[in-house]
């Protein structure tokens, strides 16, 4: 690890001027971070520790809930009115990382962790979200892991996050603040493409801060599923993964939301394959056309090609998981 | 466009950061640099070398400690963060020569071969059972995952949690 300075700001708005310089990085459970620096991905020259700042709560906000930047992964998962109203964040929450990662990972530091493309944590190779303009080493490379749809000629690594799969679904919308005050990010808006800059995972502006993560007034604890599909049962990343939420109404689809994680460099969703499924009545053949349109332009890179037929068929089970009421469980994997 | 961040400028330089931990009971001060981790810092400057170092990655578990009786992956907390807080290692667990429950599940059940990971295993069991999510063999399976076993013992690892995971001494 390089060595750095470290402040230990106890509001916010001392964070945000702690955090207003090139180089410094905002320290939450660190579980990626402090990774990240003993490998030399990150060499921050100041750590601004927020772990003091009043961002730990989970509260009711505007019929919904308001997760404080800080709440942890545990505490996200088991709060009782996530479990009741928003399972399926609740699911993909504990479908990823390990109990004692979600007893220090944060919900801000979830949103912001890097990518586990296997270049990107390999120093000796290049790698343009690390170094860029150095290229892409997992075009060509070993990319099991990586993206299929979203990628560009720059980059084709994937965001590793399973809970931020069940955000997209729920249109969380992410609470910053910073060096130009506050603003509010819809969660579709929060990570982005990597493009010609894949150096940026999100569109944070410099010196900025998440402060909180709201989930609108809705309920989807009747229809809902996250599937994780990867190499081992559990503590590992997801080869491809599937966060749905229906309504369901006298019978027929009255609203679908599908998004993929372990594809993209972020959440995947599309507002075609969900408009396909409203009005239909749940079926397979429903599900099989929401999965082609939500694959649409799905492009392998050789040792990732498995993902795309994965998908469809992860997309078309979970729908039929959450249509028929029959969540995946975390703790017994059987696929039902 | 994005705001111009500014060049860094205070408390860039090193400096070492004085913290309060009670460690296994007894109250420890430290005057340490930032990037030093509460796994080093319970092996290297208490001595606590119960506490592994596997892959140092957060990916083993083998360096599980209860922060605050929480379990948590020493190798990636660093120690300042922990300011105040209340640690608790395997090397705090029994009372005298009395093993702590957990501990003596693990003998009984034959729980382990070369041992390496045991430490994490049992700080991580009795985090386990205070969280008092995981009810019934599956459950713990899934929520004993972030500690691997390169020996395999994890069959009767299972047994010797599930036999006192109904014991209030056990968390």
């Amino acid at each position: 690890m390089n060595r750095f300075g470290y402040d230990r700001p106890s509001d916010v708005a001392e964070a945000v001027r702690d955090g207003n310089a090139r180089g410094v990085r905002f320290l939450a459970g660190g579980s990626n971070l402090v990774d990240l620096m003993k490998e030399n991905v990150e060499r921050p020259v100041r750590v601004v520790d927020i772990n003091r700042l009043p961002l730990h709560a989970i509260e009711d906000h505007d019929g919904g809930l308001r997760i404080g930047a800080l709440a942890t992964n545990s505490e996200t998962a088991w709060d009782a009115r996530v479990e009741a109203k928003y399972p399926v964040l609740a699911s993909s929450i504990l479908a990823g990382a390990s109990p004692q990662l979600r007893n220090v990972a944060t919900a801000g530091g979830n949103l912001n962790q890097r990518t586990r493309c296997l270049y990107f944590y390999d120093n000796t190779t290049a790698c343009n979200k690390r170094e860029p303009g150095t290229g892409c080493s997992a075009i060509g490379g070993v990319n099991r892991v990586n993206a299929i749809l979203g990628a560009s000629p720059s980059c084709i690594a994937t965001h590793p996050s399973d809970m931020c799969v069940g955000l997209a679904v729920l249109n969380a919308t992410v609470n910053v603040t910073g060096p130009l005050g506050d603003r509010t990010i819809p969660f579709a808006d929060y990570h982005r493409l990597p493009g010609e800059d894949p150096s940026r995972d999100n569109t944070l502006k410099p010196g900025e801060l998440i402060t909180s993560i709201d989930l609108p007034d809705e309920d989807f604890s009747g229809n809902y599923t996250y599937l994780k599909l990867r190499d081992r049962l559990s503590y590992a990343f997801a080869l491809v993964s599937v966060a749905v939420v229906m309504r369901i109404e006298n019978g027929r689809i009255a609203e679908a939301r599908i998004a993929l994680g372990g594809v993209a460099h972020k959440p995947w969703r599309s507002k075609t394959a969900e408009g396909l499924l409203v009005g239909e009545v749940p079926s397979q053949s429903a599900f099989l056309a929401a999965a082609h349109a939500l694959l649409e332009g799905a492009q392998g890179q050789g040792a990732n090609d498995f993902k795309i037929g994965l998908a469809r068929r992860a997309i078309v089970r979970a729908c039929r998981q959450a249509a028929d009421g029959t969540p995946q469980s975390q703790i017994d994997k059987r696929v039902a | 466009m994005p705001t111009k961040l500014a060049e860094p400028t205070a408390q860039t330089a090193e400096r070492l950061i004085d913290i309060d931990l009670t460690v296994n009971g007894k109250a420890e001060h430290f005057s340490i640099a930032p990037w030093v981790t509460l796994l080093d810092l319970l092996r290297e400057r208490l001595d606590l070398t119960g506490t592994k170092k596997g892959c140092d990655h957060g990916q083993c578990g083998a360096c599980t400690v209860l922060v605050d009786g929480k379990r948590v992956n020493s190798c990636l907390t660093l120690a300042v963060v922990r300011d105040g807080s209340e640690i608790q290692t395997i090397e705090g667990l029994s009372s005298g020569d009395t093993l702590h429950p957990m501990q003596q599940a693990f003998i009984d059940h034959d729980a382990f071969q070369c041992g390496y990971c045991t430490p994490g295993q049992i700080c991580s069991a009795i985090g386990m059972l205070r969280e008092g999510k995981a009810d019934g063999r599956d459950a713990i399976r899934e929520n004993m995952s972030g500690n691997l076993c390169r020996c395999g013992a994890y069959t009767n690892i299972a047994d010797a949690i599930e036999s006192v995971q109904g014991r209030e001494d056990a968390r």
